[in-house]
């Protein structure tokens, strides 16, 4: 038992080694602006533009369902305007950072352990070192920039698209005017709400790309090595998403 | 000069290399031969610093290769083509866009790397396939496209890794032609690592032999072929014991 506990300690300990490793290895790479200057917009389209119909599409929908569902708790205890802000606050603080950055867990996480993990077993990440470039700086900090800027772009236009969504249910279904929709939308807003969706998604969006290309990087064994790591990044970026979701929270609410 | 100095290298406690010691000249192909998993592409590695040596090192032009900083292995690495064994090309790239893509990292101008582009393809007999993508090009064409790609920087030296694994005959034979091509025209200093006798003595002008981590014969082709050593001479015949 204690000779277990002692090789998780040691093996956790190196992890945390190679992780540092990993970290201070990417501080170099970003000086290197030459090589990740040019492919980071074809990323932010990739990770980012490309990402849009499937993170608009739960936005909508999150949407509809969160007016129903405000209108069916709040009739006849308090007035219906309040739908408006249910829809706002709950968009703007939760659901559209939490729902988009795990639909982009999945999309954008798996997609780039995947493709990371695949160009590594086929030596494709030996080839870049061979041709005298830094891996991390061609791989890594284009993904790393383009999640970071992009899941929050995304966020707010999934945020748009529910409000939108919430607004139009609210006034086919509920009976619900727009200036109804609109005071309960403006009646708890705050500046706040808006730089924390903004906060929160981008560490949303770093983690998905760290994460994805770490596991990446670190494949091995073939096809079977690239669907391990795909996986992983998929768990790991969700709970990741879930943890942070808790630490904004706890942090700047 | 390449010089491998009493190298060793393990993954997860198996040892791999136990204290290769090999000295390439320049201008030469050292051909390295041995069984499948017996370290030689794992020795090639080291070259490039793909990987770091558990002891020992390789010296490349007087410069130890694990001892360089980022800068002198970046330098180091300008001066190395390297072909690997599946090509290992771009997949999201056009053959002309892997080829030029070492040439951009030296900040070369576009007609340059065109025209370098250009002379390469036709070095290996792929002029016109610029467009095509690797996943519509055969497997020989691929290891053709890798040594594009690694001659088109013009490097000072040139390692290939299982050249003519995976091809039929005829095309193994092309590639052969194409090494010899590439030593003649540029006068690049080789190392090939295969286990394909027919590859090692066309290619070759010297013959290593790598058995259990170290180098257990090392001669000209008319050496090797006239080996008294019974391990070699199994190996170099395809003998089963």
């Amino acid at each position: 038992m204690i000779d277990r506990i002692g090789r998780s300690a040691v093996a956790a300990v190196r992890a945390a080694g190679r992780f540092g490793h990993f970290l201070a290895d990417l501080g170099h790479a970003v000086r290197d602006v030459a090589t990740w200057g040019r492919l980071t917009l074809v990323q932010m389209r990739r990770l980012g533009v490309d990402s849009l119909p499937v993170a608009l599409f739960i936005s909508a929908f999150t949407g509809i369902v969160l007016a129903l569902q405000a209108s069916y708790t709040f009739t006849g205890t308090v007035p219906l305007y309040v739908v408006g802000a249910v829809v706002g606050k709950t968009m703007m603080l939760e659901l559209g950072p939490v729902l988009t950055g795990l639909a982009l867990a999945g999309r954008v996480g798996a997609s780039v352990a995947a493709e990371l993990g695949t160009m590594k077993v086929t030596e494709q990440v030996d080839a870049l070192e061979t041709l005298a470039y830094d891996p991390l700086a061609y791989l890594v900090v284009p993904r790393l920039l383009a999640g970071t800027v992009m899941v929050p772009a995304v966020v707010v236009l999934g945020i748009v698209t529910g409000i939108v969504t919430g607004w139009l249910t609210s006034m086919s279904l509920l009976d619900l005017s727009t200036p109804e929709f609109v005071k309960g939308l403006k009646f708890l807003y705050q500046f706040k709400d808006v730089w924390f969706a903004l906060v929160k998604s981008a560490s949303f969006g770093l983690t998905i790309t760290l994460v994805g290309c770490r596991l990446g990087l670190r494949t091995r064994g073939g096809a079977e090595g690239v669907g391990r790591s795909t996986t992983q990044a998929v768990v790991i970026s969700a709970m990741s998403i879930l943890v942070l979701d808790a630490f904004w929270a706890v942090v700047l609410l | 000069m390449i010089q491998f100095r009493d190298l060793h290298k393990g993954f997860d406690g198996q040892v791999v290399l136990d204290g290769f010691t090999l000295e390439v000249k320049d201008g030469e192909t050292m051909v390295i031969i041995g069984l499948s998993g017996s370290g030689k592409s794992v020795a090639l590695k080291h070259v490039v610093g793909l990987l770091h040596p558990d002891a020992g090192d390789v010296i490349v032009d007087g410069r130890p290769v694990s001892q360089l900083d980022r800068a002198g292995l970046m330098a180091l690495r300008r001066e190395i083509g390297f072909v690997f064994q599946f090509a290992a090309l771009f997949d999201s790239m056009t053959v002309a866009e892997n080829v030029a893509l070492g040439l951009r990292r030296r900040g070369l101008s576009e007609e340059t790397i065109a025209q370098r582009v250009g002379e390469a393809l036709e070095l290996v007999d792929l002029s016109g396939t610029d467009d095509r993508l690797p996943a519509q090009l055969s497997g020989g064409m691929r290891k053709r496209v890798g040594i594009a790609r690694a001659i088109a920087l013009q490097p000072r030296y040139i390692l290939y890794d299982e050249p003519t694994t995976g091809l039929d005959p005829v095309t193994s034979a092309v590639m052969n032609q194409l090494m010899v091509r590439t030593r003649e025209r540029l006068g690049v200093t080789g190392i090939v690592v295969t286990h394909d006798m027919r590859s090692a003595y066309t290619v070759g002008d010297r013959i290593a032999m790598l058995s259990e981590g170290r180098v257990r014969q090392v001669g000209s082709v008319a050496e090797i072929q006239a080996t008294t050593d019974p391990v070699v001479r199994q190996f170099i015949e395809g003998r089963p014991e």
